[in-house]
């Protein structure tokens, strides 16, 4: 891709070299101008609040900066060593962990199922769409508002559900065993949708011929699926995956708000935990070492997916 | 009992005209077809229950909410009592007007400034484009919630801790949605520049009424994607605003569950309140929108 566009360019400086050579010199530095001129917007953006907060953020992390503008002396290592020995750090570390491996698993199987069977081009596509992305377009609060009531443990539906089955009623959110659950119930429904819709997309990119030569073939629709749908979703799933870990690693506005603004040993996430550190203690240094924490996280899922990625390409 | 509340939504699948029921060349209705029907329609209804559940609720009276009786109308009957009550507060209309033309600032701004960069890196030769993009490609992994401690900072810094600069300025930068740009410019022919070039058309005409113009899908897409981003935008709104006049929706409504308290009708009022905007725009939009969420949220990779 980028190679093409070098060379589309790379055309039209030729086409003008020859067109008129005593001029080139004077052309290839107006175009050096009007480029920086049509970046310059993005760029000051770019470096104001993305490169300039990601190295202040590590100046902040060896300080023992606060928000009431005590401290902020050098302390070396001090907040990074502290913070790996923190239980509440690492508590909260397990828990993003767990919730991204509780919620990534539904997230992504009910996805696509849900875009397998509205692939089938089956009556009502407007309202399957609707239904299952709808809850997506909610704000985190909205959400969360309506699943604290749910979950309310004397009135709330979900024991009447679990009641009308026979079976015990939770105390759900209340009890630090089965809060986290209660998030990733939510945090299912409320964000399925989006892979639902990616799936969908993915599967409406493959040829319609392949599946009328596999049905003149008198394969069925289950026989369709299993050898011409689901072994081209490889590459879509990868990303599905990866876009789904990102999101989950970064949980914290339902979590947060679903309790609250308690803060539960259970549901503390990594990014709860930054905030807490920083605008519940003010410790803004200790606040920004685990930020590069959890950063370091990030990247070692961006990584583990480039090196998933290569693989696959080389074997194929 | 149950078709009542189920009136609202019934209306608007009505309302909206069936725009696709294609089949595909198999049998109509095979068993396997009907299968997949009940499986959908049974996934259907589990997913906008906890909506509609909410949507009944916010219609009761606040003793009939509260008795945690199962039934879709409270013994009382229905009653608007609940939205009254919030709307006579006034703060939320507040709210979602902050909320509406933040988020539309954010993606204003973002769309205009990701697109003159994307057409650099497209189409321009100049200097250090090549790592500049590398740069600019890497920066995608960084997540927002890292920042949010140097931005504070910087926000404290210039002033803008509680004002709507403080709140938009820092959502506008999307790496993401240059690489996606840069990706659709680079597709579209460049004789078609090359054309307004001989007439003698300067960069910023090119772009403004030959690129402009032919990227109108992407441009939307994108649009709706930064768009749903900020009007959903919780963390960041909540850390910068602490001035109750200029909370986003989704900041405000948050502050008030607590004043409630056990105001259950209310407070599900509220939040179907602020999903509506989005639902209609969803109604009215829907097949830019799936298929805006699809391009960019592949475009990332």
């Amino acid at each position: 891709m980028m190679t093409a566009a070098t060379d589309s360019t790379r055309t039209i400086v030729t086409g003008s070299r020859t067109a008129a050579p005593a001029r080139r010199a004077g052309s290839r530095s107006r175009e050096q101008l009007v480029s920086w001129a049509f970046l310059a917007p993005f760029l000051i953006a770019f470096a104001l609040f993305l490169v300039w907060p990601i190295i202040h953020g590590i100046v902040l992390s060896f300080t023992d900066a606060s928000l009431t503008g005590a401290g902020g002396g050098f302390v070396g290592f001090a907040n990074y060593a502290e913070a790996l020995s923190d239980p509440v750090m690492w508590r909260s570390l397990w828990n993003t962990i767990w919730f991204t491996l509780l919620s990534t698993v539904p997230l992504v199987v009910i996805a696509l199922l849900m875009a397998a069977l509205v692939d089938r081009g089956l009556p009502g596509q407007w309202l399957w769409r609707l239904s299952f992305f709808m809850p997506y377009l909610l704000a985190s609060t909205v959400i969360s508002q309506i699943w604290v009531w749910i979950f309310n443990p004397q009135i709330g539906a979900a024991n009447n559900i679990l009641k009308a089955f026979g079976l015990e009623p939770l105390a759900w959110l209340q009890n630090p065993e089965t809060n986290m659950l209660s998030i990733v119930i939510a945090t299912v429904w409320w964000t399925v949708g989006f892979n639902f819709l990616l799936y969908l997309a993915a599967m409406q990119n493959i040829p319609p011929q392949q599946y009328e030569a596999a049905s003149l073939d008198g394969a069925g629709a289950w026989r369709q699926f299993w050898s011409i749908t689901l072994p081209q979703l490889g590459p879509a799933t990868v990303l599905i995956l990866l876009l789904q870990i990102l999101a989950s690693l970064k949980l914290f506005d339902q979590a947060y708000q679903m309790l609250g603004g308690v803060a539960s040993d259970t549901t503390r996430s990594i990014v709860q935990y930054i905030y807490e550190a920083g605008f519940v203690s003010y410790r803004f240094g200790y606040s920004a070492a685990i930020s590069y924490v959890f950063f370091a996280l990030i990247v070692i899922v961006g990584v583990a997916q480039a090196l998933v990625t290569r693989r696959r390409k080389e074997q194929l | 009992m149950s078709t009542a509340t189920l009136t609202p939504t019934e209306a608007v699948v009505t309302a909206t005209p069936r725009r696709r029921s294609h089949l595909p060349g198999q049998k109509p209705f095979g068993p396997l077809r009907v299968t997949a029907f009940v499986v959908l329609l049974l996934l259907a209804i589990g997913w906008l229950l906890p909506f509609l559940w909410a949507v009944a609720t916010a219609f009761k009276t606040e003793p009939d909410a509260a008795s945690g009786d199962p039934s879709w109308i409270g013994t009382s009957g229905p009653t608007v009592d609940a939205f009254t009550a919030i709307l006579s507060q006034g703060n939320v209309y507040t709210w979602a007007f902050n909320s509406l033309w933040t988020a539309a600032a954010v993606t204003f701004i973002t769309l205009t400034i990701s697109a003159l960069a994307a057409y650099a890196f497209s189409r321009l030769d100049f200097a250090g484009r090549k790592w500049l993009f590398v740069v600019i490609l890497a920066s995608i992994v960084v997540p927002p919630q890292v920042l949010i401690i140097p931005l504070f900072y910087q926000m404290l810094a210039f002033n803008m801790i509680d004002t709507y600069w403080g709140l938009i300025l820092p959502q506008v930068v999307a790496p993401a949605m240059v690489f996606i740009l840069k990706r659709f410019f680079d597709a579209i022919p460049i004789e078609l520049e090359d054309a307004a070039r001989v007439d003698g058309a300067s960069r910023l005409r090119i772009f403004w009424s030959v690129v402009l113009p032919l990227s109108r899908p992407i441009l939307a897409s994108v649009a709706i994607f930064v768009f749903i981003a900020a009007w959903n935008n919780f963390l960041w709104p909540f850390l910068v605003i602490n001035d109750t006049t200029l909370m986003t929706l989704p900041v405000g409504l948050q502050t008030v569950i607590s004043a409630y308290g056990v105001q259950y009708a209310q407070v599900m009022a509220q939040a179907v309140l602020a999903a509506l905007p989005l639902i209609v725009i969803f109604l009215i939009f829907q097949k830019q929108i799936v298929k805006g969420v699809a391009t960019s949220g592949f475009g990332g990779q």
